[in-house]
């Protein structure tokens, strides 16, 4: 069985996190394992297309365009355990 | 319109079976599943219109709402609304009464059919629950709702060729207008077999281990056992020796349930990312999809989004205090007018009991209506037309620094209305740890209830002068007041978070809907929903506590009261009072030998240092009721006329003398006991409420303590610094 919580754990390696606002990026996979099972069922599956669309005020939460389909809302702190291809 | 054809007629059979049910083993309990914003509350409504209940499941705090749908004529079938989730694999308290009711054939209420709603906007992430459900072998229609926003949107969707894909039927709706609901009635009133397609096979080296627990559970279906080693040590029916069976299990075969699930969503999407492949046609202009982002420039804007926010709340106390008035006072002066009509059928206890104490405590449930029902209204607009997630998106960083969330914020700016309501709002916080935080600082934001005791006491001891030239010192110390309730609410959160282990991991991860026009029927239902419960759990206990407090009060020991009246008709005689004031020194007289006065006496050591004599203690005992007797008490202790307006009872109050002939309520006395009314636990209706939705004494009792606790150290503290 592949194993989806890889952690390749590079510094180079940009998290949802990073996004700047506008941006699209590739999701690679998910660091935090039991997060992740809530991101998945919310679509954030690996391989999907998230765009930041917003950002709260005071930087925390922000809102992801995922898939095109909807939008999601996180907190930075989740947003850092989704990692992008590069 | 060709759209309207599909809609209202009853699908094609395809490869379902369906057969017309002749009455012999019709479904008789439907349950309703959806993802959260799948239009399940309007499907709801839109079945069972004001045939609904709110009962609970057991065990949990969570509501169960129940109706009956009348599906034909001869066919009446009760409908359960299971709360909005994602998948099967519950990640909240709510969520998890889901697979209770469906893991369980022996579950009070297990249905035997099921609606499933799906938005058809967003239906790749609405049919993950779906496949999930299919799997289990449950007989389901789909509905596939909101289909004109995924108009709107360019996603076309055929609606026969995904029928042939998923195996039941569905029906194309709009359960927002109705558009629909006929057709699926048709096909809920009919006897449907299980899902004609599975979505997922669990791999075979999971077979011997998921052919056990069929074997030992006697299970009709491989992804139920599968639940069943996933979540075993979750769900409420099995016993220990199950559970420990189980957990044996899971270790004998390895079983990663985390890794499992995870890769169980990814091939469900998958899988469902190609069979969508030949059913939904995307022909979407980008510029379109735009107009919430559009508003949400706005309303989410550094500046404006806050400024809107304010002008929002401005509005919703606008309601609660100016609004709620009137229907206030009528209510106010109906139930005085029906104590006057049941005092003239003659005289007696049985009299007294039923208009001083039963229909007077009553009254003071009745009051609380309108109040309750404008905030509902209000929030059930915000909710509905989707601002709520965008005031928590922009409350959430600055609320978290105190242990709250961004959807603590209604809540606490409810409470200063009345913490009833305020506490009732907390169920739209998911977090445990952060809804029991909300529910037990809530009471600590002064309420409408603690006005009257306020004003009374700032304008006995503050001068009405202006500081600054500008600002009224009452108004001023009015604020510091309120300011003082909201400070130690925060700072108590913050505490409570230091101190609280998390039963559950909180995410705010969530859904952030698109703005739509609220419903008035799904608000109208709201309001219908929150008053009765209201009225019926909370009323119970504030008239139950009212009638006591009238027996304490009407009551004293042996013949002390027969004499107290005597002693003081013949005092009245002597000084030559008019009948009123002989009334008045009478109704003092009792009131002091009552039990209450008794009690009152003997409470007295306890709040001397405080400042209190036993008349003040009285006045204590009888706020708990509810604060806005205290006024009504103080002027029945001092024997002040029943019409005596507000000054009158200042002047009484100033007139008070201690042992020294010296005035009673100095500066000191007042702040002391203005500082206890803010923080003590007062309410017998808040702690009714904390009760009922923390499903316990454990909290209600806290927070009695707690907050009386602080109460009294803070007003001794006051009263020992001031003297």
């Amino acid at each position: 069985m592949p194993t989806l919580v890889s952690t390749p754990a590079t510094k180079t390696q940009r998290s949802v996190k990073d996004l700047r606002l506008g941006e699209t990026g590739t999701i690679c996979c998910l660091k935090d394992p039991e997060m992740a099972l809530k991101l998945l069922e919310m679509g954030c599956i690996p391989g999907t297309r998230v765009k930041l669309s917003g950002r709260a005020p005071l930087g925390c939460p922000i809102t992801l365009n995922v898939d095109g389909e909807y939008t999601l809302s996180l907190r930075v702190s989740e947003a850092a355990t989704i990692m992008l291809k590069d | 319109m060709a759209r309207a054809e599909v809609v209202d007629s009853v699908p094609q059979t395809g490869p379902v079976a369906v057969s017309v049910g002749t009455g012999a083993a019709r479904h008789t309990r439907i349950a309703l599943i959806g993802n959260p914003n799948s239009g399940k509350s309007s499907l709801f409504n839109q079945l069972t219109g004001l045939n609904q209940k709110v009962g609970n499941f057991p065990g949990v705090t969570v509501d169960r709402k129940t109706g009956a749908a009348q599906l034909t004529p001869q066919h009446r079938a009760e409908i359960i609304d299971l709360p909005g989730t994602y998948s099967l694999y519950p990640k909240s308290l709510d969520e998890k009464v889901i697979t209770d009711l469906l893991y369980d054939k022996g579950a009070d209420g297990y249905p035997d059919f099921v609606v499933v709603t799906a938005d058809a906007s967003n239906l790749k992430r609405n049919l993950l629950l779906f496949t999930q459900l299919a799997d289990l072998q449950l007989p389901m229609v789909l509905a596939l709702n909101m289909m004109d926003t995924a108009e709107q949107h360019g996603i076309h969707i055929d609606v026969e060729e995904l029928q042939r894909q998923l195996g039941v039927p569905i029906i194309p709706m709009n359960a927002r207008k109705g558009v629909g609901v006929t057709a699926l009635k048709i096909v809920m009133a009919q006897e449907l077999g299980p899902p004609a397609q599975t979505f997922y096979e669990p791999s075979d080296e999971l077979l011997p281990m998921i052919r056990q627990i069929r074997y030992y559970f006697n299970l009709h279906n491989d992804y139920l056992a599968l639940h069943y080693a996933h979540q075993g040590d979750r769900l409420r029916f099995l016993s220990a020796d199950d559970r420990a069976y189980l957990a044996e299990l899971r270790e004998q075969y390895q079983f990663d349930s985390i890794g499992l699930q995870a890769q169980e969503t990814i091939d469900r999407y998958a899988r469902i990312s190609e069979l969508l492949l030949d059913v939904v046609r995307v022909t979407r202009a980008e510029e379109n999809e735009s107009a919430s982002n559009r508003l949400d420039r706005v309303l989410t804007h550094k500046i404006w989004g806050y400024l809107i926010f304010l002008w929002v709340l401005f509005m919703l106390f606008q309601a609660i205090f100016a609004w709620a008035e009137y229907p206030m006072d009528l209510i106010d002066q109906g139930v005085a007018w029906l104590g006057a009509q049941v005092k003239l059928l003659g005289e007696g206890p049985l009299i007294d009991l039923l208009s001083d104490g039963i229909i007077a405590g009553l009254g003071g449930v009745l009051m609380f209506i309108p109040q309750i029902a404008l905030l509902f209204a209000f929030i059930a607009v915000l909710e509905e037309s989707g601002y709520m997630a965008r005031v928590t998106f922009l409350m959430d960083k600055i609320m978290r620094k105190f242990g709250l969330n961004g959807k603590s914020v209604v809540p606490l700016i409810s409470g200063m209305a009345c913490a009833v309501p305020a506490i009732m709002s907390t169920r739209t916080i998911e977090s445990w740890k952060d809804r029991i935080i909300t529910i037990f600082v809530v009471p600590l934001m002064s309420c409408s209830a603690r006005i009257p005791v306020y004003t009374v006491l700032v304008a006995l001891v503050v001068p009405d002068e202006k500081v600054l030239g500008i600002f009224n010192l009452q108004g001023v110390v009015l604020m510091g007041l309120y300011l003082l309730g909201f400070v130690s609410a925060v700072l108590s959160a913050w505490t409570l978070k230091t101190v609280l282990r998390a039963k559950e991991r909180s995410f705010f991860i969530m859904e952030f809907p698109v703005y739509r026009w609220p419903r008035w029927k799904n608000v109208g239902l709201t309001i219908v929903e929150k008053v009765k419960a209201f009225v019926f759990q909370a009323g119970k206990v504030i008239v139950a506590i009212s009638v006591l407090l009238w027996v304490l009060a009407s009551y004293g020991p042996g013949d002390a009261l027969d004499q107290a009246e005597q002693q003081a008709k013949t005092e009245a005689a002597r000084q030559q009072l008019t009948p009123e004031q002989t009334e008045n020194l009478v109704a003092s007289h009792k009131l002091e030998n009552s039990y209450a006065g008794v009690f009152g006496r003997s409470i007295e050591p306890v709040v001397r240092p405080l400042g209190f004599d036993w008349k003040v203690s009285i006045a204590l005992l009888t706020s708990f009721a509810a604060r806005e007797v205290f006024v009504g008490t103080m002027s029945t202790i001092y024997s002040v006329g029943q019409d005596a307006d507000m000054s009158t009872v200042q002047d009484k109050l100033r007139a008070e003398k201690d042992e020294n002939g010296q005035p009673f309520f100095t500066p000191a006395r007042a702040a002391s006991l203005l500082v206890f009314y803010v923080f003590a636990m007062q309410c017998v209706s808040t702690l009714a409420t904390t009760y009922r939705e923390t499903k316990g004494w454990t909290w209600p009792l806290l927070q009695l303590v707690y907050m009386s606790g602080l109460a009294y150290v803070l007003a001794l503290l006051t009263y020992q610094i001031l003297k």
